[in-house]
This record gives structure tokens, sequence and C-alpha cells, in this order.
């Protein structure tokens, strides 16, 4: 191996390492200061800085940008867990920003409106470590290929609906499944047919798992929902609109750090689950027109 | 009774030492409630959020059994599992566990584009060897006793810092070593006390 190859993937290593130190715990979304403390307060092992909660995003319409750094600075001053921040698919200049601002980790997020409908970010290039979303095994491969040190399955971000995170996450275990049953001869053909660079397919046949751990997102709103995702095999939680648009948030937000916690334990699960004030109403999927789904997004 | 050392499973990077132990034919278990901290032979606090590991074992009333767990059996901290180790932390969000005579100070090098892995000597390695150490976010110690044993430190760029230390069967690391894949030091560790038993099949 070259030096810079050697760098590149020392550069890897360390990112992915980041991931793995927030594993089993839950990321909140936060939009200003006082939501970022009552998230660290709660335990949240990460918070993610923006302007909109999904579910506003999709209730106010228009174009969904990155965030003002100067609001997304005045939280990493507020807060000592990792701040994370999303820029648009493909706004390779937004996510320069963000890195030049220091958040710990830049989502390249299908939340936001797509700046480039054909190519994401190509996020070796940067130092930062990126999480992009996913609603399959070959979205998952593209987006490391591309450089990704996180995966997440995306659900339906504001939502407040727990069936598409299901549905995605789902998706994702039972193809890598599949691929450890196949044999050697096998593979460059489930790369086609996938759209993922051969030796990540390889990778997936030979472990089981992805590369970098693999967190679930998009419609997470209870305890239970945090329960569920985690004991389908998601190794950490992001919340978005869940939290805060329910009428108790800082109950809310622990009750569900400590579900993420105790995900194999039904007591634990009873005991936080009882005696929370109303979540979010959410939506039905059929409410949700095609062409506003934001899952969609990611080529 | 065949004992397993236990690894803190409130957040973090668990699974990741629970594999260095199957690795090393050593019987592991995951640690979220007193009742199975008692089971357990060792403990490792990992790396993750020391914040939110430290709110986490007040709100799991896990702070008082562990600090009487420590009295008699031994503790290993990596990184954010280091500064719980330490009687004094430089920021007041985090109430450490008190069982090392050190100041830890957090997030000592900056955001995770300062991050850095770099070789270190460890004292207790054979000679010429290195051990590639992954410092993420990782703390820094200061006011450290002469109780405690220095056994390597990061002489990169011309600092000169502690980065493993000893007291009694107490380790504390601010570096990774269970993203390595490397065993030596938890294999050192292990080494430095006598109950514990190898386990055929590792859970």
């Amino acid at each position: 191996m070259n030096n810079l190859t050697d760098k590149k993937q020392n550069k890897f290593s360390i990112n992915v390492g980041l991931a793995e130190m927030l594993k089993g715990g839950a990321i909140m979304d936060v939009t200003n200061v006082e939501q970022a403390k009552i998230a660290e307060d709660a335990g949240a092992c990460a918070v993610m800085a923006l302007e909109r909660i999904p579910a506003d995003i999709r209730r106010d319409g228009g174009v969904a940008r990155m965030s003002d750094p100067e609001m997304i600075q005045a939280i990493k001053d507020t807060v000592s867990i990792p701040v994370m921040a999303k820029c648009r698919i493909g706004h390779f200049a937004e996510a320069q920003i963000l890195q030049a601002l220091e958040v710990d980790f830049i989502d390249e997020s299908e939340v936001l409106t797509p700046a480039d409908e054909t190519n994401h970010i190509f996020k070796s290039d940067f130092k930062v470590p990126f999480v992009c979303g996913a609603t399959n095994l070959g979205e998952a491969l593209r987006r490391i290929g591309e450089g990704a040190a996180m995966m997440r399955t995306k659900g339906e971000a504001g939502s407040g609906n727990i069936v598409e995170a299901v549905r995605h996450m789902r998706n994702l275990q039972d193809e890598m499944k599949r691929l450890t049953t196949l044999g050697k001869e096998q593979l460059m053909a489930v790369a086609k047919e996938h759209g993922a660079p051969f030796d990540l397919v390889c990778y997936v046949a030979e472990h089981g798992k992805l590369p970098v751990p693999n967190f679930s997102a998009g419609g997470i709103a209870t305890p239970a929902d945090a329960a569920l995702v985690r004991q389908l095999g998601a190794e950490a939680i992001f919340v978005g609109s869940g939290i805060f648009k329910s009428d108790d948030p800082a109950a809310r937000a622990a009750a569900i750090v400590k579900a993420t916690t105790h995900f194999d334990d039904p007591a634990v699960l009873l005991e936080v689950s009882s005696g929370l004030q109303p979540g979010m109403k959410g939506l039905e999927m059929s409410e949700i027109p095609e062409e506003e789904r934001l899952a969609v997004r990611g080529w | 009774m065949n004992k397993a050392v236990g690894v803190l499973a409130l957040q973090g990077a668990y699974q990741k030492h629970i594999d260095i132990l199957g690795a090393l034919n050593i019987a592991a278990q995951t640690v979220r409630t007193s009742h199975e901290l008692a089971s357990c032979c060792a403990l490792i606090i990992p790396g993750g959020e020391s914040t939110t590991i430290s709110l986490l074992i007040q709100k799991n009333s896990l702070y008082d059994p562990i600090k009487i767990f420590a009295e008699n059996h031994p503790v290993m901290g990596v990184c954010a599992g280091m500064i719980m180790m330490a009687t004094e932390v430089d920021d007041d969000r985090v109430t450490p566990l008190g069982l090392m005579p050190f100041k830890a100070l957090r997030n000592h090098y900056g955001a995770q584009v300062h991050s850095f892995t770099t070789d270190i000597t460890m004292d207790f390695d054979s000679k010429g060897q290195t051990f590639p150490a992954i410092f993420i976010r990782a703390p820094g110690v200061d006011k450290v006793s002469s109780e405690v044993q220095v056994l390597a430190r990061n002489v990169n760029k011309n600092r000169n810092e502690a980065v493993i230390l000893k007291k009694g069967q107490h380790m504390a690391l601010s570096f990774h070593p269970e993203l390595t894949g490397d065993t030596r030091i938890h294999n050192y560790w292990l080494n430095n006390f006598k109950q514990v038993t190898p386990h055929a099949s590792i859970k």
C-alpha cells in the first residue's frame, strides 16, 4: 500500500472508530441551545443540529438547506457530546463549510432538498466522518464506497411512523443474510444486481454485516419503537421529530435513551413506557404522497 | 462457579471488547444492571461519550455498585472509561468513580477532525515492539499521583503524555486497543489477576 492510500485508510479507521463510540446510544435532532441541553441531560450520545426538524420541513415546504453555521456553533459551545450537522445530497461545498466548522459528523441527508440528482459527495476526500441513509444494501454499499463511516436506514423522517424504518432495516438485514449463503462465483452477479462495489459485496458475504456501524432513523417516536429497531439489528438510533414534537420532550428523551440501552429487557421497557404524555401525532404512510416521501431521495 | 469479565454496556464500543475477550478465549458478558455486575470477576468500562456514560451510570443506579466492586475486583477504563476512573475531571457534567488518583481532561485534542493514530511503546511489551494506538476525541491526564504507574506515553509531535495508567489491578487508557483487534493490552491486564476463568463457549 502506498503512503497516500495508507493515510486514507487510517483516516477511515479513525472515523469508523467514532461511529463505534456512538453505538448503543440515541442521537437526537435539536434546533436550538435549549433543546440541545435537554437532549444531553437525557443521555443522548450526540446531537444533530438543524434549523427545522423533519416534521416542520415537511409542513413548511420550500428548499431545505444546511443550517446557519452560527446556530451550529452555539450548540457546539453548549454541549460536550459530539455535534452532527446535515448537508444536502451532493452539496460538497456545504460539506466543506461544515468541516471547516469542525462538526464531528456530517449527515449527507435526504431530509434536506438534494443539490445533485445523480451524484453523492465523494466523502473519502474529507477528514470529517459522514453518515448517509440507505433503504437497501446496494445503496448502503455505494455510500460506503464513497467513504461514509456510518450508515443509517432511512425510515420516513418526520412521519412519526415506524413502518418504513422497519421495512428498510429488514430489507438490509435480509439482503445481507442472503449474501452469506451464496458461492463466490455468484458475488459478481450480486454486485451487478445491487449496483454495489464488488469488494464491499465480498465483505458482506464473508461477515454478514456492513463494514461500518449501522443505525436506524426515521419514524422513531416511542421507547418501544427504539427497542424494536434495536432488536431488528440497529446498533444505535437517530430520533428526530419524535422528541420535540411530543408533549414532554425531556421525559420522552430520557425514556428513549433507556429503552435504547435496555432494548431486550421487557421489564425496563414497561417501566419507561409508562406515564409519558402523548407522543407526536404522526402520519399514516398513505397520507404522504409519493413525491413528498424523503426516503426515495438518494441514488 | 466460572465468572466472566463484564463489559459495561450502557452505551459505547462494548461489543468490540467482548470480541477481543472472545479472541483471548475469556468468557465475557454485558453489564447493564448491578445484578449482572455481581456475577463478574472484572469489569471493562468502554469508550463512548463520557458525559453520557456518567449520566447513565447514575440513572441505572450503578455508581455505588461499581465503586464497591472495584475495591476488590480489577477495572479497566478506556477513553470515556478512563475519564470515569479518575478522581477529578475538568468538566462537572461527569461524576468520575474515583478509582485512580489522577485528573482527566475531557476531549483534550478537540473535535473529530483532530483525532489521530500513532505508534506507542509499552513498558510491559517485548523490546522494539510498538502498538498502533487510535485516539478518538481522546482525553488527556494531569496531576497523576506517584501511586500511579505510567506504562506508555505518546511522544508523537514533541508531546510527552501519559496514555496508559496502572494502579494495582486497575488500568486506564486514553486510546482504543479494542478497535485494532490487537489483544496485547487486554492480555496484560488479565494476566495481572488470577480469578479469571478461561471459557470454551464464548457468548
